[in-house]
């Protein structure tokens, strides 16, 4: 008897071992999930999905004799419309691995759930640095950028050049609090102090008042702690309000080359800003920028680059497994060094979190300027330990444990 | 030195430059509300694409200028004339033929009609919107003491206060506006005067849109000229008119103004909530006056 029931769960093992190492429902899909309509569409939006399909296409279409599927929708920037779509992708839909969600309250949500279903989650348009801290998960790969190497890169040059007192012009949710926490962190930590801050909401059409608010803090630096179409419209109305006529300075901790075209170089030249990559940096980026600019009719941003990568590199860890399990998965990317046309040796670390050169650029003059999408000049290389470095201990329980 | 925090009262002279801020916002919201006020008022049509025709307003100062190198002022004219065309071939195509339904009908025909204008241009444009440069007349500010007043705002608050006026002038003062507000009573005895009323009705819908046009040339130069501009500010417009009195000029006027008052007083005191504040205004006066404040019940 004993013999027999150690017989059937031998076999049942036998059956179970080998599933893992299957691809489920014959087929590897994957979704993008972004902002598709509004003030963040332009650096994610129908631009990743594109990125994605050029990865799928340069993988061959299948891996392991199984077709690769894409499929995509818009999470207009709110958690409960990204999570209702996550869960339907994963539950209904096969989906097995969603991949960009800029926003960081929406990518915080989509982690929780692809967490405890076992699903792989690439992430490449959302910053918070939570998303590796303190709500890490197993199945996830923070890969283009987070709010820690902004504030590592442009907050630390900031100070650095004697702009020692800051105001946080704020976007009122997790994304803005990361950003200006991390940022915050790093003035204090280069003897910097933080006089003020203010949060304004997600897709503020005026800041006047917000600025007006920054001037009479008297700090040298008004940092941004906003993106997409809200840093457009700060530092527009700030040239507007003589902010900087005044003897302050801007700080635009997340600027995108998008919205540095949207802004144009009279308004925009001379901002300090920190990237993953810039089409124009060498051969390799440019090729395939050209590829990426033929079909899309402008010049990808880091998020949309990142996108292409994560893909990449998450379709060669199934074709190295043989599986597309989130956990085997996601181990086998962190075990395997990243090397593509934007990343160069990089790292996963053991809390998801890709740890890859960062660039300190400056926006051209108008005069420097070769013609449209020719804008940024290269200040300086961060190193990823740098950029990624930690100001405090590492709150990932992942880690911790 | 002071620190902004929540609920800390800020000194008088920054809370003035606030108030004036506020005002500005309030200028835009007047100059959208009247034109919607005067399009329910006289045609009973809910106009939703409003906010799409005021993004029609910006992109056709810009490509007045990129294309034509027409710069701000000819597009102050030419961009509501044009745009005020295009709404007068919207009346005469789709709006004339559902008057007779109900008031919702021009609503979801408005609705539709703003989000396939708006899907073209994010499609052609992008989502973070063209650059517009501020009028070199009107660039650089002036410092008032208490604050910097960038000679372009104070230019809009002119602007828009001179618009305003003379809208309710010529539709409660003038002969034409007689006609109007008579028209809107009793059609058929109006027509039996001898006056042209549908092409009246079609000329008032063009008025209305060419308003929401010249209020986008106005913010072409200080936001971008995007896409989007006009749904993330149709909300608050027609809040601002629901709580002025659908169909009230001076209401739409006098709480457009006023709103932008509140919200950059929020701006300060509770800057976390300063794009919630109209919509619980908007719940009370409805609670206590549901026509509106300055509006009659129907």
């Amino acid at each position: 008897m004993r013999f027999a029931i150690a017989t059937i769960a031998a076999a049942v093992l036998a059956l179970a071992v080998p599933a893992v190492a299957e691809i489920s429902g014959d087929v590897v899909k994957l979704g993008v999930l972004n902002d598709m309509s509004s003030l963040y569409a332009d650096i994610s939006g129908p631009g990743s999905v594109e990125a994605a399909r050029m990865a799928i296409a340069d993988f061959g279409g299948v891996v392991n004799g199984k077709k690769i599927e894409l499929i995509s929708a818009d999470h207009q920037n709110k958690p409960d419309v990204g999570s209702a779509i996550a869960n339907q992708w994963f539950d209904n839909d096969g989906v097995d691995a969603i991949v960009d969600v800029p926003t960081s309250s929406v990518a915080l949500a989509v982690q929780q759930i692809a967490r405890t279903k076992g699903k792989v989650f690439l992430i490449s348009g959302a910053a918070s640095s939570d998303l590796t801290g303190k709500a890490c998960s197993p199945t996830s790969v923070h890969w283009t950028y987070d709010t820690v190497a902004l504030a590592n890169g442009t907050g630390s040059a900031v100070v650095k050049a004697g702009g020692d007192t800051w105001f946080f012009l704020t976007a009122d949710y997790a994304f803005g609090h990361a950003l200006e926490r991390d940022t915050a962190k790093v003035v204090e930590a280069n003897g910097g102090k933080v006089l003020g801050k203010v949060r304004a909401p997600l897709n503020t059409s005026d800041f006047s008042s917000f600025l007006l608010q920054a001037q009479a803090s008297k700090a040298k630096i008004i940092g941004l702690a906003n993106a997409g179409g809200d840093t457009i419209n700060s530092i527009k109305q700030a040239g507007e309000f003589g902010v900087v006529e005044g003897g302050q300075k801007l700080a635009g901790l997340l600027v995108f080359i998008t919205d540095i075209h949207s802004l144009g170089l009279p308004a925009a030249h001379g901002l300090q800003l920190t990237e993953a990559f810039y089409w124009d940096q060498n051969d390799q980026t440019r090729a395939w920028s050209k590829r990426f600019f033929d079909k899309m009719k402008r010049q990808p941003s880091m998020v949309q680059a990142g996108v292409y990568g994560a893909v990449t590199h998450y379709l060669s860890a199934i074709k190295a497994t043989g599986s597309d399990d989130g956990l085997t998965v996601v181990k086998q990317m962190k075990d395997t060094p990243v090397n593509d046309f934007m990343t160069k040796n990089g790292k996963i670390r053991e809390d998801g979190r890709l740890v890859r050169d960062m660039y300190l650029f400056e926006v051209k003059a108008p005069s420097e300027s070769k013609g449209a999408w020719d804008y940024y000049k290269q200040i300086a290389v961060i190193p990823g330990e740098e950029a990624f470095k930690l100001p405090g201990p590492n709150e990932c329980p992942l880690v911790k444990g | 030195m002071f620190e902004f925090s929540h609920l800390s009262i800020p000194p008088a002279p920054a809370l003035f430059a606030q108030l004036l801020v506020g005002l500005i916002n309030g200028a835009f919201y007047a100059m959208l509300s009247l034109g919607l006020a005067v399009i329910f008022g006289l045609l009973n049509i809910i106009n939703f694409a409003h906010g799409a025709q005021y993004m029609l307003g910006a992109f056709c100062a810009w490509f007045l200028l990129n294309a034509l190198g027409l710069g701000y002022w000819p597009a102050l004219v030419l961009a509501p004339l044009i745009v005020g065309l295009v709404g007068i071939a919207i009346e005469r195509l789709l709006l004339r033929h559902i008057y007779r339904l109900d008031p919702l009908y021009g609503l979801l025909l408005t609705f539709g009609l703003a989000l396939i204008i708006e899907g073209v241009f994010r499609q052609q444009y992008g989502s973070s919107g063209q650059p517009y440069a501020i009028p070199p007349e009107l660039r650089g500010g002036r410092n008032l003491g208490f604050m910097f007043l960038p000679n372009y705002r104070a230019w809009v608050i002119f602007a828009s206060l001179a618009v305003c006026l003379a809208t309710w002038f010529t539709i409660e003062r003038t002969r034409l506006g007689a006609y109007l507000r008579a028209a809107t009573e009793n059609p058929v005895l109006v027509q039996a005067f001898g006056i042209n009323v549908p092409r009246m009705i079609t000329l008032t819908y063009g008025a209305g849109v060419a308003l929401a046009a010249l209020a986008g040339v106005m913010a072409a130069p200080i936001y971008q000229v995007s896409p989007l501009m006009g749904s993330n500010i149709i909300i608050v417009v027609f809040a601002v008119v629901v709580i002025g009195g659908m169909g009230s000029i001076l209401g739409a006027i006098v709480s457009g103004f006023a709103l932008g008052l509140v919200e950059g007083l929020t701006k300060v005191f509770y800057p976390e909530a300063s794009n919630t504040v109209i919509f619980i205004i908007m719940a009370l006066v409805l609670l206590v006056k549901p026509a509106g404040l300055f509006g009659q019940a129907r």
